[in-house]
């Protein structure tokens, strides 16, 4: 079961180039921390990033901007604001 | 949580649906892929909601539904062996084999079955029962596998040798490909997966805009990222074009996840896989590569998949197929109920057949 809702890092332990070490995560989940691989994450993570999470690794991270962003591009589109053609998410 | 509840807002999700009214201007059929949709989709209570001329159809995107019997059998057969534990994610616990049984039941006669949250909880395993081979399957798509070649990279660099992988891996985009050359199926647009589109990225549904002309949008999974999607195919649909778009960008990118990319070329390779409904998909599966076979579990086991039967009169595979609904299945409900399920697509969380028996339709 995918879970689509990002999560905020709050500690990182491990190094990007060092896989002995164990690339590990600590996120917050609704006030409970909760631990998440960093093994095939597509960009390292600093603390305050939000991470997108599947089956215990991360797959996926965006920072705080990039999170706004996308809450106000649904906005704007909740306004029947045409922003398709001028937005990022046209590909 | 303010981010949670941002996506979850039906302030936010109500203009969404009024915008989507609008947007559509002729009946049109959409297939949402993935069986996280297919459930966020019921469980949100949007098919009430939606205007009249959508027609969502579910399609092949629920691994355990399309895991085939002969690799349920093949599964049951490692359960036997002594010495031997199956890790697994909970969906598989209860999926018949042809004949009936599954892993629930070879659990109650002794035989070591472990549900895990991650595959990484296997080494643990592997830790634990140091006599026994740890065998967790491999079943899943783009998004799943990653995961499981970075625990087998794991294994490999902590020296863990009693722990194996069963792979029925799958990719995504052949069988779209193979059901879309299916003239019996009309679909004007396509829901895709939004994980499965954060590893293999967005572009990997241009051929599908290419060759078969199909409005294709990558969605998230709340509802307010499924409505968005939905506007988007249903604008393309009403000017009659046809393009890849991106309705979930907090996580999906053109390229997508290129480390998680390399990481599953690292230990795996593709191969032809039979899929439930849909028979033998050429290169749509991945297997171990010979320089990891140590933690194959088929060689470790040295142990062959065999052709099996489907369950007797259960249409699994024309609803993955898109073919049918589960109420056209005349054993949906009566002798197949997530109780006593007959085939996969009632078993599993994300099957089409548990959803629409759950929300009674
Ligand atoms: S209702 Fe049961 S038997 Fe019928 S298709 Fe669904 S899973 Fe198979």
């Amino acid at each position: 079961m995918c879970l689509a809702v990002p999560m905020k890092v709050i500690e990182i332990h491990g190094s990007p180039d060092d896989f002995l070490s164990g690339q590990i995560a600590v996120v917050d989940v609704d006030g409970i921390r909760k631990e998440t691989r960093l093994d095939i994450v597509d960009r390292w993570p600093n603390i305050g990033d939000y991470l997108i999470i599947h089956a215990g690794f991360a797959i996926h991270t965006l920072d705080p901007k990039e999170a706004e962003t996308n809450i106000r591009l649904m906005r704007e589109m909740a306004e029947k604001v045409e922003t398709i053609e001028s937005s990022p998410n046209r590909l | 949580m303010k981010y949670v509840d941002e996506f979850r807002d039906p302030a936010l999700a109500e203009p969404l649906i009024e915008e989507l009214h609008s947007a559509v201007s002729k009946p049109f059929r959409i297939m949402e892929v993935c069986g996280t949709h297919t459930m966020s989709i019921f469980r949100s209570g949007l098919r009430t909601l939606l205007p009249k001329g959508i027609e969502l159809i579910s399609g092949p995107g629920c691994p355990v539904c399309v895991t085939s019997a002969s690799h349920i059998d093949t599964i049951l057969a490692m359960a036997e062996r002594k010495n031997v534990r199956i890790a697994l994610f909970g969906d598989l616990f209860r999926v018949p084999g042809s004949t009936g049984l599954s892993l629930a039941h070879a659990s109650s006669k002794g035989a070591g079955v472990d549900i895990v949250y991650s595959p990484m909880d296997s080494l643990e395993l592997a830790r634990k029962y140091p006599e026994d081979l740890i065998v967790f399957l491999g079943v899943g798509f783009e998004t799943t596998t990653p995961g499981i070649a970075a625990t087998i990279m794991a294994a490999k660099n902590s020296d863990v040798d009693n722990f194996a992988v069963f792979s029925t891996h799958k990719v995504m985009p052949p069988p779209l490909l193979a059901l879309l050359d299916d003239p019996e199926l009309q679909i004007d647009g396509l829901l895709c997966p939004g994980h499965v589109s954060s590893i293999i990225g967005a572009c990997a549904y241009q051929p599908l805009v290419d060759q078969y002309g199909l409005a294709c949008v990558v969605g998230g999974f709340e509802p307010a990222d499924i409505l968005q999607a939905l506007i988007l195919l249903a604008r393309q649909i009403d000017r009659g074009e046809a393009c890849v778009e991106n309705a979930y960008i907090r996580a999906v990118h053109w390229q997508g996840n290129i480390r998680a990319q390399q990481m599953v070329n690292e230990i795996f390779e593709p191969v032809d896989m039979e899929w439930r409904g849909l028979g033998v998909i050429p290169e749509s599966g991945l297997v171990i590569r010979k320089e990891y076979e140590f933690f194959d579990a088929e060689k470790r086991l040295d142990i062959k998949v065999t052709p099996a039967k489907e369950p007797k009169g259960c249409h699994c595979g024309e609803i993955l197929k898109g073919k049918e609904l589960p109420s056209q299945c005349p054993l949906f409900g009566k002798r197949c109920t997530p109780g006593n399920p007959i085939g996969p697509c009632m078993v599993s969380s994300e099957g089409t057949c548990a959803a629409f028996y759950k929300y009674a339709e």
